[in-house]
């Protein structure tokens, strides 16, 4: 190992964010999903100032703040408002059982990893090697959002592909310039606010937060 | 030569010794942080001398089996704790057993654990041992994938190897060994029978597994396997100190250094089994059914450790 030590914890943390990815995919309550998803934006905001400070690359210090803000401070405060308001913390069962859905969290990290092989030979970062990481986080994400029925934690799956996402950049290219980045944050923050309308939407026309009910919509 | 086989007498017999003080440490902070007045420190030497002094009471239709059983579990449980480097490194034991055969004597101290409970035919003792191997059968796995994980960052089986690169090289940050480390943790929570797979301190026959299969045992051999089951605990800490924080265990013939790598083996037993006791207390027993889950996710951490080594570290 020739790398420094701040590298070495960027790789620690990149770890911790794909650990937290699977804790999420187990995870059975809302609340403590939210406290997770607290968590990951932490541990990225962590990361991405450690790579700010490694490689002198300022602009990242402002996506660091700015994911500290919005996705470890904001966005869990709002969430847990609304899930006090909904009244919806209780255990769900996903779709899929948990052990099952982790061998497939297995599974799509394999792949991920043997995808973002060739991909980060062609990257000039010192943080090349993550990105494998990021993709896998990318994907497991996703993978959580198959398999919940609820809106929450689907609305939470698809922050934390965005999380997956923006360490997807910090890894390959120190980030996408600061625009893009406040653009996207805007975004995120935007689609929550929206999302959350809908919670409340669903909720009043079934009674429940489960999405299965939607497949029963149809034009009269 | 001959200070290394008396070097390696004196580990062993620290490790038989010092077990029960282990245990005697972990009561004492559950019951601390739970509120209750803690029993002395030496309490399980007490319990031991009371059962040495008894006279065994053994069901009519044991087998010898029956009464060979705790010598077998006990000589395992010593023999693991003399390979396990706790204070001295690359003694002249060490080499009779890499990590992989290590965990086959931990399989074989339960084989005839198993056996010894179902000797008897209680349907207890039956359970207690179904049980049992539902929980190690997941945990073997997971177990054997932390050892690799480990022993892919030293490129050899062998502890003394893996605690030397870990030690006494240049420092460095391992992602792989973090994930490697809360799995060890979660399985040796299993399979030292402790809260949240197993409760050591209940008699409930809905919830028991180690506590099942012992119930036939009294006197002599029940106070053998009570040591075994110690020097278990003291093992598999033994064993994590040397894999995850082996900073002060003593290079092969450093006599000096001896004093200090004892001073750090009780300081890090004492920090671990107060945490151990910490996280006892903070958790509730699962479902039974609910273990395999519980050990399925050990696998994955130790699995994904495995591949982040290869991501990140080679």
């Amino acid at each position: 190992m020739s790398l420094t030590y701040h590298l070495q914890i960027v790789n620690l943390l990149a770890a911790l964010l794909l650990l937290i990815s699977f804790a999420m995919l187990s995870q059975r309550r809302i609340a403590g999903l939210i406290t997770l998803f607290a968590w990951q934006g932490a541990a990225l905001a962590a990361s991405t100032a450690l790579v700010a400070w490694s490689t002198g690359q300022h602009h990242l210090y402002y996506s660091a703040a700015l994911t500290l803000v919005l996705k470890v401070i904001a966005m869990p405060w709002y969430f847990f408002r609304v899930v006090k308001k909904l009244n919806v913390d209780r255990d769900v069962e996903p779709m899929i059982n948990i052990p099952t859905t982790m061998l497939i969290g297995i599974v799509l990290v394999i792949f991920a990893f043997n995808l973002a092989l060739p991909i980060s030979e062609l990257s000039g970062t010192v943080t090349r090697s993550t990105l494998g990481i990021a993709l896998a986080t990318v994907l497991l994400a996703f993978l959580m959002m198959i398999t919940r029925s609820k809106a929450i934690p689907q609305v939470i799956g698809f922050l934390a592909m965005e999380n997956g996402l923006f360490f997807a950049a910090t890894s390959a290219t120190y980030g996408m310039p600061l625009v893009v980045e406040l653009g996207v944050a805007l975004d995120v923050m935007v689609g929550v606010f929206v999302l959350s309308i809908f919670f409340f939407q669903i909720r009043e026309t079934f009674d429940s937060l489960d999405l299965k009910h939607m497949e029963k919509l149809r034009e009269k | 030569m001959s200070t290394g086989i008396l070097l390696q007498l004196a580990q062993t017999l620290l490790a038989i010794l010092l077990a029960p003080l282990l245990m005697g440490w972990v009561n004492q902070c559950r019951a601390w942080l739970q509120g209750r007045s803690a029993p002395p420190i030496t309490q399980p030497y007490r319990t031991l001398k009371k059962l040495f002094h008894k006279d065994a009471v053994i069901a009519h239709n044991a087998s010898p089996l029956f009464r060979f059983a705790p010598y077998m579990i006990f000589a395992c449980m010593a023999l693991a704790a003399g390979i396990v480097p706790t204070i001295a490194n690359d003694l002249p034991f060490s080499p009779a057993a890499d990590v992989i055969a290590l965990v086959g004597i931990f399989a074989l101290a339960r084989v005839f654990l198993a056996l010894a409970a179902m000797d008897i035919g209680t349907s207890f003792g039956t359970l207690g041992a179904r049980r049992e191997m539902l929980v190690s059968f997941l945990a073997e796995p997971a177990l054997l994938m932390v050892f690799f994980t480990a022993s892919l960052i030293s490129q050899s089986t062998e502890l003394p190897v893996i605690v030397d690169t870990l030690a006494h090289q240049e420092f460095a940050i391992y992602p792989s060994l973090a994930f490697a480390a809360v799995a060890f943790w979660m399985i040796s929570v299993a399979e030292n029978a402790r809260i949240p797979v197993d409760n050591p301190s209940t008699h409930l026959e809905l919830t028991m597994i180690h506590e099942a299969m012992i119930l036939e045992y009294s006197a002599r051999h029940l106070a053998l396997i009570e040591w075994a089951v110690a020097l278990k605990l003291f093992t598999y800490s033994a064993l994590g100190i040397a894999l995850f924080l082996p900073w002060g265990i003593a290079v092969q013939g450093d006599l000096a250094a001896l004093p200090l790598a004892l001073l750090a083996m009780v300081a890090k037993l004492l920090l671990g089994g107060a945490v151990l006791a910490f996280i006892e207390t903070i958790s509730a027993k699962v479902r039974l059914f609910r273990a395999p889950e519980f050990l399925g996710t050990a696998f994955l951490l130790a699995v994904l450790g495995m591949l982040i080594h290869f991501l990140l570290e080679v």
